[in-house]
């Protein structure tokens, strides 16, 4: 990683393109620039995470490092291509007021042509969309359940904000488990009368979960609480008996339905570079997640 | 009663992967190294990556003392060697639940009738529903006598009195079978005569490796998902295309099936014309198997092979001498290969396209073992523009523009075209522009087996040829290897190069020559 103190977005850019020679200018077949918005603690993490998640979707992955919007405006920058790596990275520090106009930085950085996504770790702004930086992306991935503050209502401010493009990852965690769900009913193709779903006390997951349920299978979806972690069972109610889905340790559960034998089923809490590679997998709308927030919000109105 | 529509399932919930119906497989075989390397690992890898249905089962069938645990351990054993995502024990303990082994041999009716109440123990205490794939990882010797067992003991069709399942479809039994298909018309029509007594033509699933892979499916949608290469696609624009599978091994071990088959069987029969068919073949109306089996059927049925088989074809057998630093035998010198076989190690032939898209445009195709490096891959090789305005001096560095597709390994695709070297002097040279699917795509993207043994046990059919594209294969190829065992021998080619000089002086008869790949 190259250090530049004081820097400016052509200077950022012109270490990307000499790091590349310096590499022997290997064949990058970049498909898109990764935002990711943290603060000081939380940037190694979240660098380590995003590279991680774009070796399957090779990008360049921009840390933009939010100080203290007070003082002189100051750029620093970290520049580098990975080893082992198709992709490359700059974690960019700004403070002073440059901090306000942190798209400014940001913009002549991107990849021609390719798609921009934005990813906030922790805190994401009420109202992703209108971000400065996010306005940039066509994908804002935010994390209801990682909010340092606030958590219980994370998820509705998202909700209320939601324009095409946002999604967040308490989404993605789910994608397991619905997958379980569907299949569930592929196999025993009844009419589900209620459902119940079971999780921690806060659960962004399990909200979305429930929304999804209520508004795919029209019926009541009750919530119960467990000690975790995440969710701990989804019971469908039929009149032939229930399907019920339980996973109490993060990693394995065990499937019930009528007139079958239990069987366990890997269900493992996936970690936060696979989310985030599911994530950057469609970049265009999920009509899914749409149609379960708006009925989220309704429900709760 | 109107059909259950699934009320979680949505066509615009692209997250939801397509995960097996309840179901079982049989593999026969368990010892041989497709199964240890390949299936088996696969099999795990798909159940990590969460797409196989709880309660999926394995059974082993093999001449061997063994109790469930024994097999157990040779496929953990397997999974921990060859897998390609990583071991996680709650994974396995889920698998490992559902193996079963049943000792026999493949004329043992006693075995066969354990074999049947095996499955049906499955079906009552894992929910396997009496769907049932059976995997015959043996040589097409056995093919007959266990399709024949498996019928004469009820296991070929699932019994009547199995419940249907409550969208009304019947329970299933698949065949899974690997090539060689045959190894002449004749042989390939027997081979299927015997299998289509016993399962419905859609029941039989003919696994040719090379259509899994991620690269291959990437040649279609490279030409009709995009603009600018389909237009160039043509006998307007392209001089000749070259397809390439080298190895840079020997035989090996495999000296009894490898003898008498020889490379033309082994490669050019199955993969080479498959590839070729892709890459040549008009636009299917869809992408479900139908449409495309059209498609490849048409363009395989309007192959011709040259008029003179000996000045179009090239064939010939490695010598001893030394590749890649290390001294290797001769063909001949191979334990188990007679000093007077006249097996061809390397086999390139000469192929036109008659219809209107490809009149005039040659394809060759070549394979062989011993050669430079591992290396399979797609050159379109285009006519070089009809009018220079530069001097000869200019471009003399400058060659034909091709578009290679690089199957395997560094998947990926080369873009080869002229561009001006920096310089007060206007001098043309090749430069290549590169896509590489490899390196970065691959963490993700399942190996071939995985997507195939899912796309059986899903009776998705698209990726595998059917009997009718294995029959016009032969018939291309049945003429060109008549005329070889007629006359003359291979010709001796130094191990590590790229062929026999015969096959250069096939090309040079054209005015061409091989691509270095």
């Amino acid at each position: 990683m190259m250090e530049l103190t004081d820097t400016s977005s052509s200077a950022i850019a012109a270490e990307f393109v000499r790091a590349r020679t310096r590499a022997g200018s290997p064949a990058m077949g970049m498909v898109m620039t990764l935002i990711v918005v943290v603060d000081e603690e939380s940037s190694e993490a979240a660098m380590t995470n995003a590279r991680k998640a774009t070796h399957e979707h090779p990008a360049r992955v921009l840390g933009v490092v939010l100080g203290s919007a007070r003082g002189k405006a100051v750029v620093n920058a970290q520049v580098g291509t990975g080893a082992g790596w198709g992709g490359e990275a700059a974690v960019i520090r700004l403070e002073g007021e440059v901090v306000k106009h942190a798209d400014s930085v940001v913009l002549p950085l991107l990849l021609p042509d390719s798609p921009v996504a934005i990813w906030w770790p922790h805190d994401p702004p009420a109202d992703p969309a209108a971000d400065p930086l996010g306005a940039l992306a066509k994908r804002r991935i935010t994390d209801a359940a990682e909010v340092h503050q606030g958590k219980t209502t994370a998820l509705q401010t998202q909700c209320a904000s939601y324009v095409a493009g946002n999604t967040d990852l308490a989404w993605t965690r789910l994608t397991a488990w619905r997958a379980l769900l569907a299949a569930s009913l592929d196999q025993h193709p009844l009419k589900v009368t209620s459902a119940t779903v079971t999780s921690e006390r806060i659960s962004p997951s399990a909200d979305l979960l429930a929304a999804w349920l209520r508004n795919r299978l029209k019926v009541e979806v009750t919530r119960h609480h467990s000690s975790g972690p995440g969710i701990t069972e989804v019971v469908l109610a039929t009149k032939e008996g229930p399907i019920r889905i339980a996973r109490t340790d993060g990693r394995l559960a065990t499937f019930t339905s009528p007139d079958r034998p239990d069987r366990p089923i890997a269900l493992k809490r996936r970690k936060l570079p696979e989310l985030l590679a599911e994530e950057l997998r469609r970049l265009d709308e999920d009509d899914v997640y749409a149609a379960t927030i708006t009925s989220l919000s309704r429900s709760t109105s | 009663m109107s059909a259950y529509v699934n009320p979680l399932r949505q066509e615009q919930d692209r997250r939801l992967p397509r995960i097996a119906g309840p179901c079982g497989m049989v593999l026969f075989g368990v010892t041989g190294d497709l199964s240890r390397k390949k299936i088996m690992p696969a099999i795990y890898d798909l159940a990590n990556r969460g797409l196989l249905p709880p309660g999926f089962s394995l059974v082993g069938f093999a001449r061997r003392d063994w109790a469930d645990q024994d097999f157990a351990q040779i496929v953990h054993d397997s999974v921990k060697a060859y897998a390609r995502t990583e071991f996680r024990e709650e994974v396995w303990n889920q698998l490992a639940e559902g193996f079963r082994f049943v000792s026999g041999a493949f004329d043992d009716d006693v075995a066969f009738d354990r074999l049947r109440r095996t499955i049906e123990e499955l079906d009552q205490v894992r929910g396997t529903g009496g769907n049932h794939a059976f995997y015959l990882a043996i040589p097409p010797g056995g093919f007959g006598l266990v399709a024949q067992q498996l019928q004469e003991h009820g296991l070929a069709v699932a019994p009547d009195e199995l419940p249907v399942g409550k969208s009304g479809e019947r329970p299933w039994r698949r065949v899974v079978i690997e090539k060689p298909f045959g190894h002449d018309l004749t042989s390939a029509r027997e081979l299927n005569s015997t299998l289509d007594t016993v399962f419905p033509p859609p029941a039989i699933f003919r696994i040719d490796h090379y259509l899994g892979k991620e690269t291959v499916q990437n040649i279609l949608a490279t030409r009709f998902a995009n603009t600018m290469f389909e237009p160039l696609w043509n006998n307007n624009y392209v001089d000749h295309v070259q397809i390439t599978m080298a190895e840079d091994v020997g035989i090996g071990g495999r000296a009894g099936y490898y003898d008498g088959i020889g490379a033309a069987r082994d490669v050019i029969q199955n993969h080479l014309l498959q590839l070729m068919a892709l890459v040549a073949m008009e636009e299917p109306t869809s992408f479900d198997a139908e449409a495309l089996r059209i498609e490849k059927q048409k363009l395989l049925a309007s192959i011709k092979i040259p008029r003179r088989i000996d000045r179009g074809t090239a064939r010939g057998q490695y010598a001893a001498g030394w590749a890649g630093g290390a001294k290797v035998l001769g063909f001949k010198d191979e334990d188990g290969i007679a000093a007077s076989s006249r097996t061809e190690t390397y086999a390139a032939i000469t192929l036109h396209v008659e219809n209107r898209r490809w009149a005039g445009v040659p394809f060759y195709l070549r394979t062989g073992k011993r050669l430079g490096r591992r290396v399979t891959e797609v050159a379109v090789v285009f006519k070089r523009s009809p009018h220079q305005p530069f001097t000869a001096t200019s471009v003399e560095d400058l060659t034909q523009n091709a578009l290679v597709i690089r199957v395997q390994p560094d998947e990926g695709m080369t873009v080869r075209f002229g561009a001006k070297v920096p310089g007060t002097q206007m001098e043309i040279r090749d430069v290549n522009m590169d896509f590489a699917y490899g390196g970065t795509f691959t963490e993700a993207s399942p190996e071939a087996y995985e997507r195939l043994i899912l796309d059986v046990l899903l009776g998705d059919p698209p990726l595998f040829p059917r009997h009718e594209e294995v029959e016009l294969s032969w018939k291309i190829l049945d003429p060109i290897l008549e005329r070889w065992a007629d006359k003359g021998t291979p010709e001796d080619y130094t191990p590590g190069t790229w062929g026999p000089a015969s096959a250069d002086k096939m090309l040079a008869r054209d005015g061409r020559v091989w691509r270095r790949p």
